[in-house]
């Protein structure tokens, strides 16, 4: 594998002690971190499933900013391209399409949701537990190229992986989403009575003697055909 | 200074936004399906997080196979919401436990 040999090094970001990035990537964190998490409840709360799929698209496009800042670019992308541009768009086009009462579905909520937020209250605070407590920090700048990728770009180091060392995993995502296909269109086609189809073996069965027919019209009176 | 901490706790919110999401959302399958995908959202942050972190790239190749399999999830998940509607007439999923004999 061909590691490093660029000579063209990947942009470092700045040291820690300039300030004005420091504070640029702070304030970035928190402004795509307050955007994930308000766009997140918003998906889970509004009435209308229509601007559900329009608050997950936002939360989409700023947890991608959020992989900008930690520096996988190539994750970033495919989920700005994949997410947005193909799962929420089959949402929306899925919630549009169907036509449904969507009073009648909220009818549960407000019985469900003391038990729900007892359930998020507990899982929450033990998440917490962990994340702030027996987790070690490395230390060292989050985005800058990983070890043994130096001069790499993040696709050019995830390329370098992806097709050597995790070969088999990679064909094995190529199989699920091929399942997933077949598994889709079987789910939804359906023959339709009184559509109009070709039909091969008739097509190929047609002889010259079964098509063609002699006829002798007399003057004046047209053919019927 | 953003650790990793940061992230994590991040991540954790909106896991629990998605286990919330499908505990109040309980007849609605498209709000439910969303909810799985803030939750592999939420997974996903946390791979790229801890890939960053740990100098290691293992995880951002995981985190593309995750965002594989949800979108796989995703398309068969709406494809059942499909005929299930069109068999149907609705989507409220309090009564499919009557599919038991």
């Amino acid at each position: 594998m061909r590691r490093g040999g660029r000579t063209r090094r990947a942009p470092f970001r700045t040291a820690p002690s300039d300030l004005k990035t420091l504070v640029t990537a702070v304030f970035a964190f928190y402004l795509f971190a307050g955007i994930v998490l308000l766009s997140g409840a918003a998906t889970i709360l509004s009435k209308n499933p229509v601007h559900s799929v329009l608050w997950l698209i936002l939360a989409f496009f700023n947890a991608a900013g959020l992989f900008i800042l930690l520096g996988a670019e190539f994750l970033a992308m495919l989920l700005v391209i994949v997410y947005v541009g193909a799962v929420a768009v089959l949402f929306l086009f899925v919630v549009m399409m169907l036509d449904i009462d969507f009073a009648a579905l909220r009818a549960g909520f407000v019985k469900a949701l003391p038990v729900g937020l007892l359930l998020a209250v507990v899982l929450v605070s033990e998440l917490l537990l962990v994340a702030g407590g027996s987790v070690r920090v490395v230390a060292g700048e989050a985005a800058a190229p990983l070890d043994g990728f130096v001069g790499m770009t993040n696709t050019q180091a995830l390329g370098s992986v992806l097709y050597t060392k995790y070969l088999f995993v990679f064909q094995a995502s190529g199989i699920v989403l091929l399942t997933a296909m077949v598994g889709a269109i079987v789910l939804t086609h359906r023959q339709r009575a009184g559509t109009k189809r070709q039909d091969v073996g008739a097509q190929v069965a047609r002889t010259p003697a079964s098509s063609i027919s002699n006829v002798k019209p007399v003057s004046g009176e047209g053919v019927s055909l | 200074m953003i650790g990793l901490s940061h992230y994590l706790t991040v991540s954790a919110i909106l896991f629990v936004l998605g286990v919330l999401g499908i505990a109040i959302n309980r007849k609605n399958v498209i709000i439910i399906l969303m909810s799985i995908e803030l939750i592999l959202l939420a997974v996903n942050i946390n791979f790229v997080a801890f890939s960053a972190f740990q100098r290691d790239l293992s995880g951002q190749v995981f985190a593309m196979f995750v965002l594989t399999v949800a979108a796989a999830e995703a398309a068969i998940g709406l494809a059942i919401l499909v005929i299930y509607f069109r068999n149907r007439g609705t989507i409220a999923v309090d009564d499919v436990p009557m599919l038991k004999g």
